[in-house]
Order: structure tokens, then C-alpha cells, then sequence
């Protein structure tokens, strides 16, 4: 068994055995409806966490999602106010917009040598002054195409409903899965937090990665904003406040190394799901306070962190073991 | 020839690192590259990988002139390197290390069965067989080595430059990369060979040329030339000479001060035994990278040893960093003054206040008088030359900055004091300063060992000389058996 595996297998058992502790004592959660459920009120997340495994993955992170998604909402819901414009044109030219501004942290970060925490940083103050430019209170979006795109969904088997929403995350979890283990780029992104020199000498073309991921990281902050603005169906500068930590949570709990270098888009998945679970969960207990969701995520978070330490002592172990 | 090299010149401000080096490289030979520090093997080595512009010269690979900018560039004429630090990536499968950049593709997308079949093939050729599947990191040094070496082969294909690869591996590994080697010479690739293990050299390489002050020295077949006259070309100087020593003076018998009993590190230098007596100068004598400064930094505990103990006359001591080694009455100037010796910012009297300082603990500050008493001290009695106590300690010539680096752990009045290279960039009057400065703290009862490159200096300063190779101390010379001569037959591996 490969050992960079193990930290994926961990959280699918967690999420596996979390799912039967909540089945044993609600059996009414073995259901298609609470299944999706959680893939339509984590659709946002999914997508946004999806980017920021890549981004994580090449060694890098990006502060600037959660700013980018409010942005997102306020830029669509005042474009269809003021504009008259369809939905889908701002769509497009939204996702121009946080690519371009993705790009933009990307090239920063790869000129100037800037560290991607600030330069994220900075971004993500930027991006939320500009929400707030926009307006500073919240504008419902009243277009008939979004009544359309919310009320879409796939009647699964069992009565459960894959929202639009939903099934767009799974589509981009799917497509970040090839991304990541199929393509050049993706290897790119191993090399590069695996260490840059060696990836250097290897021949990855550093400049070009890094911003193409930051720019994707963009992209997928922006289709989550789409999404937010869809599942709340209006724009508001405080929303998503705090969303790109808990990005990166999902993305830790989901057994990829913070440091860059080691993890799967399919264990964000999980990770996402495992943090919906403990919501739902705490939802159908009814007088569990809300808050107890991030004390257990913490405790997560904590855990696979010591997972992983564990892990690096164990290979080094046995390295030095004489193994061949 | 399959590379000429002529007249290769190249410079750095202050110095001249490769001065008109001729060197050839025939197809299907091994050539070692040999020298000391500085002699210019790593100035030579980067002019060919496109990691330095040679100022003049030339460089021709099969009779073609070549100027690379760049490694990738150098690759994709032909002549790929391997470093000591594999340059892969263990967070990667074997398989993707070796496809990397390459990789099959089906749809766009990376066939991953045909890049497994592909990598196994390759690795196949050197006769090894792995799961390619897995992780680099999992796998040991020596096969990460020999798939550095598949990658860099099938890259370039002419010409490969071993920059000491087998310097983190065991024999057996060893073994096993040089298998592999001589596949790939006698598959008619070019290979230099940079190591500083003689025994290696000899057993793998055709053809030896010795590097030294940014000179070629010499070229010969392997053949021809017998060890003691390489290691005399290596550190250039004539056996014939005499030197003036310390030891001939009679041995005077000494208290032991401490026992290191079967001290040592894996990968750093075999266990030990050692006894310094009190007041002794004992110097470690070897070629570079065969454990001089591993035994020094053991010693002081800058790394964990691994089995073994230390005594004193009280007992043992635990010598588990160096913080402890300095409580228990240690001192240690490192080989590299300007990164791990000198704070260049802060003064002379803040420099020589540091260790003191360090050992009281931060709550309680040394009055600043007793600090100025201490520097004017110090500056004096070491004769540091310096317009003032207060100026900032990176503006000394390296010789008033070693100085000052002794001053620090003198103010501590140690007991066993460890002087790795004290005299390295040192001009020739400070040299002998400190050189008298090291007899005249023995002779009030500190015990110092010094670690060395140049044979004078442990000679003239040494009561008993211990000779390192290959990471082991292989002898103990001592009263008029410590000359030239003896030291260099034992790192040429003779009977002394």
C-alpha cells in the first residue's frame, strides 16, 4: 500500500464510520434526500475547495476564495439590477474577471518571489473592498433564470434531489480529479510542492504553473460565487466570510499535506462532505448548538495533522531502516 | 575524443577560479575529476551544465562548440548530472520521475499503463526492478541515485556527470550504482566522475585529473600513478620538504581530560575512540569529506552521536547538543566563519559577548562595563586590529574575525576548545598568530583540537595527528612519526 495514500483512506474511513454512527442513531440519514442535501448546501464549498487542493497541492495557498465569492454574488446581483442583462453573459464575463484577478496574484507570486500568503492576503482584502464598493447592503436576485436554475434538479432514486448546484460540484470534484492525476499541468503542481528547485531542473516551466492555477483557483471562486448566489439567491457583501479556511480545512481533512507536494481532489471531496455530515447531524439532533461543528472540525483538523507527522516519521523510519 | 575542453578560463570578483583548464573525456571512460576546496571541480562542472558562462575557452562536443545557458540546455545536447542530493522529486512515483516531461499520452491525457511500462523498461536496462508505482521517497538512496542516473542518461545520452554520487551510500550501495556505471560505459557514454573517496576512484575510473587553485595539475591514466602521488598532487606540496614541529619536542606525558569511546554517526563518520589529554593539541588530518569536520561537530555535539559515550575524569557526559557540550566546558569554531561563526551586523564586543551571554541566560544581561573591559581585553591581548570595540564585526579582514571567534570562547575559559579550519581566508601573519595563539592557551592547560586541510599548519601545531578516510580514523601519529610523509601515506591508505 502506498503510503502517501494512506491519509485518503483514513478520511474515507472516518467519513464512513461518522455516516454510521449518524445512520445508528437517526436511520432516517441513510437516505438519497439527506445525500443530496448535503452535495446542494456544500456546492460552494466543493468547487471553491476543489481549487485551493490544486493551488495547496503546488505548494502554494490562496487566502483571497472567500472575498472572491462575495465579490462574486454582489457583481451578479447588481449586474442584473442595474443592467438588464441576462444571467449568462455576467456569468462569463464574472469568471473572466476572478480568473484575470487569479492570474494576477499568480504572476505577483512567481515575478516577485512574493510568498502566496500575502500575496493572497492582499487579495483578499481587495476583493472585498470591492464588493462593499459595489453596494453595501443585500440585493436579491429576482431573475426569472435563476428561479429556473434553482428549482432544476435530478429526482434520484429514494426521492432524494441532485440539485444543479450539486451536480455541478461533483462534475468540477470529477474534472479536478483528471486535472490533478491525468494531465502534465497536474504533475506540474506534485513537482512544484514537492520542491521548486528540483522541479526547476526538471524542466516544469514554474512561471506558466503557477499562475495557470492561481488563475483556475480564480475560475472556481468565481463559479462557486455563481453557485452561493444561486443556493441564497442574492448578492451580500458579508457572505462567505471565513470560507477560505474553511477551504483549506476541507482540503487538510481531506488528507492533502498543507505543505504541498501529497494529496487527492477525491479526499476534498470528503472532507467537504465529512464537515457537512457533522451539520447535518448536529441539524437532525436538534439541541446540539451549531457551534459544535467547528469544535469537532477543529478536532479533525488536528487529527490529520498528527496523521500526517505520524506518517512522514514512519516512512522515515523505515528508510532508515535499510528498506529498499 | 567525444568532449575537449581548452584553455577554460573563468573568474570571480577576487578570484580565479578555473585558469586556462585543458580536460578531455573520451567515449566509454570514466574520468574523475579531483581537488580540494577551491580547486575549481565545481566552477568546471557548472561552465558544462550551462550553470556558469565561462569567460574563455572552449568546450567542444564532438568536435562541435557548445555554449549552454542552461541545464536543459546542456541536457538537450547531451551531457546530463547527477548530484549528490538527487534532483527528483520523492513525492512522485519512480514512474513520473523518470516520464517526467515526457510522459505517453492517450486523448490528451497521461497514459498512465504505457508510462509504467515505459519507466520499467528503462529501469530494466540498469537490471533493476522495482514498483514503479510507488513513491521515490519510499525507495533508498542508492536507487533513487541509479534512477537520477536512468533519467539523466536518457535525456542526454553523451556525456554524464556524476557529481559525488555516492556520498550518503553504504558499500553495498555503492556497489550497486557503480554496477550501473560501468554499464553505461561500456555502453560507450562519456562519464565524469567527481568523488572525494580515492578507494571509489580508483576502483571505478579509467583516467584521473587533479584540479588545484583553479589549475589542472595533472592527467594520467589510473594505471600510472600510485596513491601517495596523488594525494601529494591533491594537496601540493613535495614530500622532501621539512617542516617545523611542534611534537618533536619530547612527548611529555599528560592527564586525560576526556575519553570519547565508539562516538560515531551513520552517514557522518564511523564510531570512534579518542582520548585528548590535557593541554594536547590534537589535529585531524584527511581529505575533504572524509569526516574531519563530522568527528568536530560530533564532538561538540552539533549532531546526535549514535551509541558510544564521552567521560571525563567525573563521569560521563552527555553531549546531546551543543548547548550541553558548552556547559560541560566545550568550544567550537566552526569552518565556515561567515554563516555559522559571526554575527556580521553586531560589534566586536557584542560578537565576543555572545556565547557568554548565551550560557548566563538572557535575564541576566552582562553589564556593558564588564562587556567593554572584556572586548578592550580580548582585542588586545589577540592583537585584533580594528579601530574600535564597537564596530561591526563583518568589517574585520577574516583574520581579525577569526580572532574574534576565538575571543568568544576564550571568554568562556573553556576546557576543550575545536577549531575547525581556524585559519581558512586567512592572511599569512595572521596565520601565524594564530597558530602561536593556540600553543600559548595549551600551554596554560586548555586541551584543542584542531581540524585542518593544510598538512603544515596541523604539523606545526599538533602533539598527535589523527588521519581520517573514508569517514574512518584510520590512523594515530604521534611525537617524530608526524610528517608529511606519514599523514599523506595514510590517507592514501599505505601503512603508515
Amino acid at each position: 500500500m502506498k503510503t502517501r495514500a494512506l491519509p485518503l483512506y483514513a478520511t474515507i474511513a472516518i467519513f464512513i464510520v461518522a455516516y454510521a454512527i449518524c445512520w445508528l442513531q437517526f436511520p432516517a440519514m441513510l437516505s438519497t434526500r439527506v445525500v443530496g442535501n448535503l452535495l446542494t448546501d456544500n456546492a460552494y464549498l466543493g468547487i471553491v475547495a476543489v481549487g485551493m487542493t490544486l493551488v495547496i497541492l503546488s505548494g502554494g495557498i490562496d487566502l483571497s476564495v472567500g472575498s472572491v465569492i462575495a465579490f462574486s454574488g454582489m457583481f451578479i446581483a447588481v449586474m442584473l439590477r442595474d443592467t438588464g442583462l441576462h444571467p449568462l453573459p455576467v456569468f462569463l464575463l464574472l469568471l473572466a474577471l476572478t480568473s484575470g484577478f487569479g492570474a494576477a496574484m499568480g504572476w505577483l507570486i512567481d515575478r516577485l518571489a512574493m510568498p502566496a500568503f500575502i500575496v493572497t492576503l492582499a487579495g483578499m482584502f481587495l476583493a472585498r473592498g470591492a464588493a462593499y464598493m459595489l453596494t453595501i447592503e443585500s440585493v436579491p436576485i429576482q431573475h426569472p433564470f435563476y428561479k429556473a436554475l434553482q428549482s432544476a434538479y435530478w429526482l434520484m432514486p429514494g426521492k432524494g434531489r441532485l440539485t444543479l448546484i450539486g451536480g455541478l460540484m461533483v462534475l468540477v470534484v470529477l474534472a479536478g480529479m483528471v486535472l490533478a492525476h491525468k494531465t502534465r499541468f497536474g504533475t506540474s503542481l506534485y513537482a512544484l510542492g514537492g520542491g521548486e528547485q528540483t522541479a526547476r531542473l526538471m524542466g516544469v516551466r514554474q512561471g506558466r504553473t503557477t499562475i495557470l492555477v492561481y488563475a483556475l483557483s480564480g475560475l472556481l471562486a468565481g463559479l462557486a460565487g455563481i453557485v452561493f448566489s444561486v443556493y441564497t439567491g442574492s448578492g451580500y457583501p458579508l457572505s462567505a466570510v471565513g470560507t477560505e479556511l474553511t477551504a483549506i480545512a476541507a482540503v487538510v481533512i481531506g488528507g492533502t499535506l498543507l505543505s504541498g507536494g501529497a494529496g487527492y481532489v477525491f479526499g476534498t471531496l470528503i472532507g467537504v462532505l465529512t464537515m457537512g455530515l457533522i451539520q447535518t447531524y448536529i441539524v437532525f439532533d436538534g439541541s446540539l448548538s451549531s457551534w459544535w461543528t467547528k469544535i469537532v472540525i477543529g478536532l479533525l483538523l488536528l487529527l490529520f495533522i498528527l496523521l500526517q507527522k505520524g506518517l512522514l516519521k514512519l516512512s522515515q523510519s523505515r528508510l532508515a531502516g535499510g528498506g529498499t | 575524443m567525444l568532449l575537449t575542453i581548452r584553455n577554460l578560463t573563468k573568474s570571480f570578483p577576487g578570484m580565479r577560479a578555473l585558469d586556462a583548464v585543458d580536460f578531455d573525456l573520451a567515449a566509454g571512460e570514466v574520468h574523475a575529476l579531483l581537488g580540494e576546496n577551491g580547486a575549481g571541480k565545481s566552477t568546471l562542472i557548472k561552465c558544462l551544465t550551462g550553470a556558469y558562462r565561462r569567460d574563455a575557452g572552449r568546450i567542444a562536443l564532438e568536435g562541435a562548440e557548445i555554449t549552454p545557458h542552461s541545464t536543459v540546455e546542456a541536457q538537450d545536447l547531451g551531457i546530463g548530472t547527477v548530484y549528490q542530493e538527487v534532483n527528483l522529486l520523492p513525492n512522485l512515483t519512480v514512474a513520473q520521475n523518470l516520464m517526467f516531461g515526457r510522459e505517453p499520452r492517450r486523448f490528451g491525457l497521461i497514459d498512465g499503463r504505457a508510462m509504467r511500462a515505459e519507466a520499467r523498461a528503462m529501469l530494466a536496462d540498469y537490471g533493476i526492478e522495482i514498483d514503479v508505482d510507488r513513491d521515490l521517497g519510499s525507495y533508498s538512496v542508492a536507487i533513487r541515485q541509479i534512477i537520477a542516473i536512468a533519467r539523466a542518461v536518457a535525456l542526454s545520452g553523451k556525456v554524464l556527470i556524476l557529481d559525488e554520487p555516492t556520498a550518503s551510500l553504504d558499500a553495498r550501495e555503492v556497489g550497486m550504482v557503480f554496477e550501473v556505471v560501468r554499464r553505461l560505459r561500456d555502453r560507450g557514454l562519456g562519464i565524469i566522475f567527481v568523488s572525494h573517496f580515492l578507494d571509489q576512484v580508483f576502483d571505478l575510473c579509467d583516467r584521473i585529473t587533479v584540479l588545484r587553485n583553479g589549475r589542472r595539475i595533472v592527467t594520467e591514466r589510473i594505471a600510472d600513478l600510485d596513491r601517495v602521488k596523488l594525494i601529494e598532487h591533491m594537496l601540493g606540496r613535495a614530500l622532501e620538504d621539512e617542516v617545523e614541529h611542534r611534537a618533536t619536542r619530547v612527548p611529555r606525558a599528560r592527564p586525560d581530560l576526556l575519553h570519547f569511546e565508539g562516538v560515531g554517526r551513520r552517514g557522518m563518520v564511523e564510531p570512534f575512540d579518542l582520548t585528548v589529554g590535557k593541554g594536547e593539541v590534537v589535529g585531524l588530518a584527511g581529505l575533504l569529506g572524509s569526516g574531519r569536520t563530522e568527528t568536530a561537530e560530533l564532538m561538540f555535539g552539533l549532531h546526535p552521536a549514535q551509541g558510544g559515550q564521552v567521560r571525563d575524569a567525573d563521569g560521563p557526559l552527555a553531549l546531546t547538543s551543543p548547548r550541553a557540550a558548552i556547559a560541560a566546558g566545550f568550544g567550537f569554531a566552526p569552518e565556515d566563519r561567515k554563516t555559522d561563526g559571526i554575527v556580521a551586523e553586531l560589534s566586536i564586543r557584542e560578537n565576543i559577548a555572545l556565547a557568554l551571554q548565551a550560557r548566563r541566560g538572557w535575564a541576566r544581561p552582562i553589564p556593558r562595563t564588564e562587556q567593554n573591559r572584556m572586548a578592550d581585553d580580548y582585542i588586545r591581548q589577540l592583537d585584533i586590529r580594528t579601530s574600535g570595540r564597537e564596530k561591526p564585526i563583518g568589517e574585520l579582514s577574516g583574520g581579525n574575525q577569526q580572532k574574534a571567534v576565538l575571543a568568544r570562547w576564550l571568554a568562556m575559559n573553556p576546557r576543550f576548545l575545536i577549531l575547525d579550519e581556524p585559519t581558512r581566508g586567512i592572511d599569512v601573519g595572521a596565520h601565524a598568530e594564530i597558530l602561536r595563539l593556540i600553543r600559548r592557551l595549551t600551554a596554560e592547560g586548555m586541551s584543542v583540537l584542531v581540524v585542518s586541510s593544510e598538512l603544515d599548519e596541523l604539523i606545526a601545531v599538533s602533539d598527535r595527528v589523527i588521519v581520517l578516510r573514508d569517514r574512518r580514523h584510520v590512523a594515530e601519529l604521534q611525537g617524530t612519526r608526524i610528517s608529511p610523509e606519514t599523514i599523506m601515506r595514510a590517507i592514501a591508505g599505505e601503512v603508515a
